[in-house]
């Protein structure tokens, strides 16, 4: 910006050209200045409009469904159209067994590939593996549930807790596994090294020192998969099915919170309606819980091993 | 990596420690040997077991495209590409064509992105660009809150608060106020279950995913890239749009085509508001159909073998796009990640 004064000095009679010149940058400065602003506030905006529909979901949430919460709620069965009350108790149970199914599978297989991409990093195999758990991950969980109905229910002739959970279970195996690779990652190698110096073989040395420091981490993962899982519907349809009963029977169809929201919702009854509201604040609940377990499982263990 | 070699204390592998510390290595007796071969059998075993995890991965990938194209083969086989293009869907006699779904996906997922984008853009940008260090976490934490809320519970609270503001409002704004209901995108009555919806919701479920990837993109560009523009000259803003933007811009591009991947395939949320009708419409407030939405929507009361197949030929046609999607939407990303290492 010194450069007018310099150049007038040089051709003394040109001021009138230059004092315009200084004009206009002055004025495109002041314009760059404020559109600077502007984008500020525009970005500003953006993103606090992205954020409220976070707010007004979950406020009506709580608006319309803690209302209908008691424990009846957690302990009943719903009640037939036109008696009032009721709950929601065979879905919860039945989305915890779920759950619990779809862990049993995701989670051993995800972190055993996890293990596998972060000691073998850079070889072909891993590097498809990883692409492709990451293609996996963004797959429609309804093409997951359309897997599972050709590939357990039609064999076995009848829908089944069992199949809706392997299908969950396998929405997790990527999640997990990419995770776990990442937290296996940022284990120090010096860890590792102190383990093999000392005579550790490498299996030992992967499981007792790498795998158990990047423990709090996986953990973690596991709980995010899980919280993610926890509100799939559309694999249900074609699995678990629904059940107006309670049930634990892994070969039999079972209710689930997120499946029996969706037949409440799209039914025209309101005492169905206000128990989707307050299933749904159940659920969300429940997803909440898990992640912020999972978020202080990584904070108050791996953060501070890490440092 | 593991040679037989490698399994005995691997000394090579501690540089930084000094050589008077290391250890003297015990002659080689019978012991020492029993020893190795334990240990490199252990390793054998556990590089055996891992393995099959991993590969398990491609293997669960071929094996849900073989099962889906399985499931929809009779109704492939009878309609051929013929498919993709027809309108007709009827269970009694037999037709069926996935042409009105196909379009419903396509308009609702694009509708989608033209929403979300710049709102999670402008996320991704506030959170890399503008926002203090404490408010980071924070605003971070609420937009990814945002992809933990359950489709179905979007689609609860789409039918029960965002269908009626629609109708009495946002509709007839566009088609009255604006005078826009002469024009073919905004013609007929306004019900509320309709395109607008599915996209409108759609678009509230992706910001998410296309800010986090935005956001981590946006992040990892230098910070010499950014003190360079504004050293020379550059306000903030014309520093985030002439140098770290277009650092990042390929990066972008793959988080917002993962969102669409994401919008391709939702199901309950859009199933609950598009308005289920098997029909092709320009016009926004009409119901539509999209291919996961129909499977979801006539699974249960499929009857006929051919019906459920079209349903399977759905999710096949379904399987394809995303698949395409998603590999176009890692690679752009993955591009980004190896240059910025």
């Amino acid at each position: 910006m010194t450069s007018p004064r310099a150049v007038q000095a040089r051709r003394p009679r040109n001021t009138g050209s230059q004092r315009a010149a200084a004009d206009r940058t002055a004025r495109s400065l002041r314009r760059r200045r404020a559109s600077n602003g502007v984008m500020r506030v525009v970005v500003y905006i953006a993103a606090l409009i992205a954020t409220l529909p976070l707010v007004f979901i979950l406020g009506h949430l709580l608006k319309e469904g803690a209302s209908s919460i008691n424990l009846d709620f957690f302990t009943e069965l719903p009640k037939p159209v036109g008696e009032s009350g009721g709950g929601m108790g065979n879905a919860i149970v039945g989305t915890l067994l779920l759950l619990g199914i779809a862990s049993a599978l995701g989670i051993p297989i995800g972190v055993g590939a996890g293990m596998y991409l972060a000691e073998n990093k850079g070889t072909k195999l891993s590097n498809v593996v990883r692409f492709l758990a990451d293609v996996l991950n963004g797959l429609p969980s309804i093409v997951m549930g359309i897997f599972a109905w050709q590939f357990l229910v039609r064999p076995m002739g009848q829908f089944s807790a069992l199949s809706g959970g392997l299908a969950l279970g396998a929405m997790m195996i990527p999640l997990v596994t990419r995770t776990t690779e990442e937290m296996i990652r940022i284990v120090p190698s010096s860890l590792r090294e102190a383990a093999l110096a000392l005579g550790y073989a490498r299996w030992r040395t992967s499981l007792t020192v790498v795998l158990r420091t990047a423990l709090p981490g996986i953990v973690t993962g596991a709980l995010v998969a899980t919280a993610r899982i926890a509100g799939e519907t559309a694999p249900l349809i074609f699995t678990a099915f629904g059940n107006q009963f309670w049930s634990v029977a892994l070969d039999q169809p079972i209710a689930a919170l997120p499946h029996q929201i969706y037949n409440f919702a799209i039914s025209p009854y309101e005492d169905w309606h206000r128990l989707a509201w307050a299933g749904s604040l159940v659920l969300i609940t429940l997803i909440l819980v898990i992640s912020l377990i999972a978020r202080f499982a990584t904070r108050s263990k791996f953060g501070a091993a890490n440092d | 990596m593991i040679g037989p070699g490698m399994a005995d204390g691997a000394p090579g592998l501690a540089p930084s420690a000094s050589p008077s510390s290391l250890p003297l290595t015990p002659g080689p007796t019978a012991a020492h040997a029993v020893s190795i071969a334990g240990r490199s059998l252990g390793d054998r075993i556990f590089r055996v077991v891992t393995t099959a995890f991993a590969i398990s991965i491609p293997l669960l990938l071929v094996l849900i495209a073989l099962e889906v194209v399985v499931a929809a083969w009779p109704a492939l086989a009878r309609f051929g590409f013929g498919f993709l293009t027809s309108s007709a869907w009827d269970p009694v006699r037999g037709e069926f064509g996935a042409a009105p779904m196909i379009f419903g996906t396509v308009v609702s997922s694009v509708l989608a992105l033209v929403i979300a984008t710049p709102f999670a853009l402008g996320v991704a940008i506030f959170l890399s660009e503008y926002a203090p260090r404490w408010l980071r976490q924070p605003v971070a934490f609420l937009v990814d809150l945002l992809a933990a809320i359950p489709s179905v519970v979007y689609g609860l609270w789409g039918v029960f608060v965002l269908l009626p503001i629609l109708r009495e409002d946002v509709m007839p704004f566009f088609a009255t106020t604006l005078r826009l209901g002469n024009t073919p995108f905004f013609s007929g009555p306004a019900y509320g279950p309709s395109m607008l919806a599915g996209g409108v919701i759609l678009s509230i479920m992706i910001v998410p995913y296309i800010s986090a990837v935005s956001r981590e993109v946006l992040m990892a560009v230098p910070r010499s890239q950014r003190e360079a523009a504004l050293a020379l000259g550059a306000t903030k803003w014309e520093t985030i749009r002439d140098a770290v933007v277009p650092y990042a811009r390929s990066g972008i591009v793959g988080g917002v085509i993962l969102g669409l991947g994401r919008a391709l395939g939702e199901t309950m949320a859009v199933t609950m508001l598009i308005g289920n009708r098997h029909e092709i419409s320009a016009s926004l407030l009409a119901p539509g159909y999209t291919l996961a939405s129909v499977i979801a929507n006539e699974f249960a009361e499929a009857t006929t073998e051919l019906h459920l197949a079209a349903l399977m030929a759905c999710g096949a046609v379904l399987l394809g796009v995303t698949l395409i999607v998603n590999v176009i939407a890692r690679w752009l990303v993955w591009q980004v990640g190896r240059d910025a290492r």
